[in-house]
């Protein structure tokens, strides 16, 4: 059974509750530095920050709607190699699970990090965040949660968020729960692995049960974001469904693979479309043309981004940071999920679930699949 | 479209598919020339990448062919490539490509009359499924 208390929230205070509880981990004396989305003292912006100094913790912002990356690169970055200390870091659900994959790609270990998760409300596209925090300054974060309590998710929320069905970390060490509690009283602190309730023991927190309506909590957000899941599937599968609205539907790339450098799991130092198998004679170029007609330039965007959909689809958490690294706007979250739900089902994975799980292209069975071999 | 002539680019590995195709010139046997052949050392080596670019080159048909299970000269290099075969054909079949256009056969060595009949079968299937969508439609 996990371990569960509940502490009090001060003044109506949640980001203050929050970050009250951080600067009793980092002061636990086994934490040397957490890392925690961070106000920057130059500009109201929120990015990830490895903060030693509990003073610095004035800042902390772990609920404010913005998602400038996925963390779980920097936490990758952080972990492959032993630091010679204990860190903690708050993540989101989606950046949890990314880590999960890069660990068991091996790009990161879960030895000396604790990893704390609070129950996720979502958060803006980049555009959207900077523009809201501009107008709303240090409340824009109790604005936004208050908003999100309400039941509604917020227009502005990414698709990516709005269509998660992850709201909850599960894949934390230690669990801050907001949802089915009265957040504007209490908060849900729950320890989920064994590294959690060490942590858990050093805070001196006192047991408690969990609030009698998280569960039901959990369910009717889940069910939301669901049904909005499902109807953006359909929506995209119908809008990809042949070559020519593919085509269409990636139009507006200008190759500039942004979408690959903000993806978590797309860990290659060295990805194949800059290495010299891409870098064409010029005279292949006018080959092209002449054979086609006409060739789109920079040639190869269809082929970059179905090899992209083959090569990570499988390890696709759905976090969206593909959409927000676009400059162009193309709906990149919804073409990569609704591809990945159905190669990851294919394999009855899911990205991100557990370390345990072997991803499904770096394994086989000898009996298997056997309806595709052949030509019947 | 009648005068229509597939183009079926086949990954072949070295140890069984292209023998077989090397006992089936030998032994005079005759299969369709729209079948173009790609040596390859294993059919585990076959990125997704190759199909995906032979289908947006044009090809109306992939077909990935090697050793029979447990005959692979690398071990399991064929059961590596069958779970890439079944990722593609989870994501090509979502922008319209049939999955009869991408096939994974195993010809042993040996098996030089298999071969010729599995080229004669194919060509006839894809030349009636017609042409792809990336020769119809111009792909960017």
């Amino acid at each position: 059974m996990a371990k569960t208390a509940q502490i009090d929230v001060k003044a109506q205070d949640i980001p203050g509750s929050l970050r009250g509880f951080l600067r009793s981990v980092l002061e636990s004396g086994d934490i040397r530095a957490i890392l925690v989305p961070l106000h920057l003292p130059m500009k109201n912006t929120v990015m990830p920050a490895l903060v030693s100094d509990p003073e610095r913790l004035k800042d902390a912002d772990p609920l404010a709607p913005a998602f400038p990356m996925n963390t779980a690169k920097v936490v990758s970055r952080l972990t492959h190699k032993p630091s010679g200390g204990k860190i903690a870091a708050v993540l989101r659900p989606c950046e949890i699970r990314a880590f999960v994959e890069l660990v068991k790609l091996k790009q990161g270990k879960t030895d000396e990090i604790v990893i704390i998760g609070a129950d996720c409300p979502g958060a803006y596209g980049n555009r959207d965040y900077l523009r809201f925090v501009a107008e709303n300054g240090t409340e824009s974060t109790m604005k936004f949660y208050r908003d999100s309590l309400s039941g509604k998710d917020s227009e502005k929320l990414s698709s990516a968020c709005k269509s998660c069905e992850f709201p909850v970390p599960e894949g934390a060490d230690l669990l801050i729960g907001l949802l089915g509690s009265d957040t504007e009283k209490q908060v849900m602190i729950q320890a989920l692995t064994p590294k959690g309730e060490e942590l858990f023991g050093k805070l001196g927190l006192s047991e408690s049960a969990e609030p009698p309506g998280r569960k039901a909590a959990v369910e009717s957000l889940i069910a939301r974001r669901k049904a909005y899941r499902d109807k953006m599937f359909a929506e995209t599968a119908q809008s990809v469904d042949s070559i020519g609205k593919l085509t269409a539907y990636l139009a507006d790339c200008v190759n500039c693979y942004n979408c690959r450098v903000a993806c978590p799991v797309c860990y290659c130092k060295e990805c194949v479309f800059v290495t010299d198998v891409f870098d064409h004679d010029p005279s292949q170029y006018l080959k092209w043309a002449e054979r086609k007609g006409a060739v789109k330039m920079p040639a190869d965007t269809l082929f970059y981004h179905i090899t992209r959909l083959a090569h990570m689809s499988t390890a696709c958490v759905g976090c969206g940071q593909c959409s927000n690294a676009c400059p162009n706007d193309i709906r990149l979250a919804e073409l990569f999920r609704t591809v990945a739900y159905r190669t990851q089902k294919a394999f009855d994975y899911e990205a991100g679930r557990s370390l345990e799980e072997a991803p499904p292209l770096s394994v086989f069975r000898e009996a298997e699949f056997a309806e595709i071999e052949g030509i019947k | 479209m009648t005068d229509f002539e597939p183009t079926i680019i086949a990954f072949v590995c070295n140890w069984c598919t292209y023998t077989a195709a090397d006992l089936a010139g030998t032994s005079r046997l005759s299969y369709p020339q729209n079948v173009r052949l790609i040596r390859v050392m294993c059919t585990g080596m076959v990125d997704p990448q190759y199909v995906i670019k032979a289908f947006l080159e044009g090809a109306d048909g992939v077909l990935v062919s090697g050793c029979h299970p447990g005959d692979c000269h690398y071990i399991n290099g064929n059961f590596k490539a069958r779970r890439r075969i079944k990722l593609l054909k989870e994501i090509l079949p979502q922008f319209g490509f049939e999955p009869e256009r991408l096939r994974l056969t195993w010809i042993g060595a040996s098996d030089g009359i298999r071969f010729a009949e599995i080229m004669r079968e194919l060509s006839a299937q894809i030349r009636s499924l017609g042409p792809g969508g990336a020769k119809l439609n111009m792909v960017i």
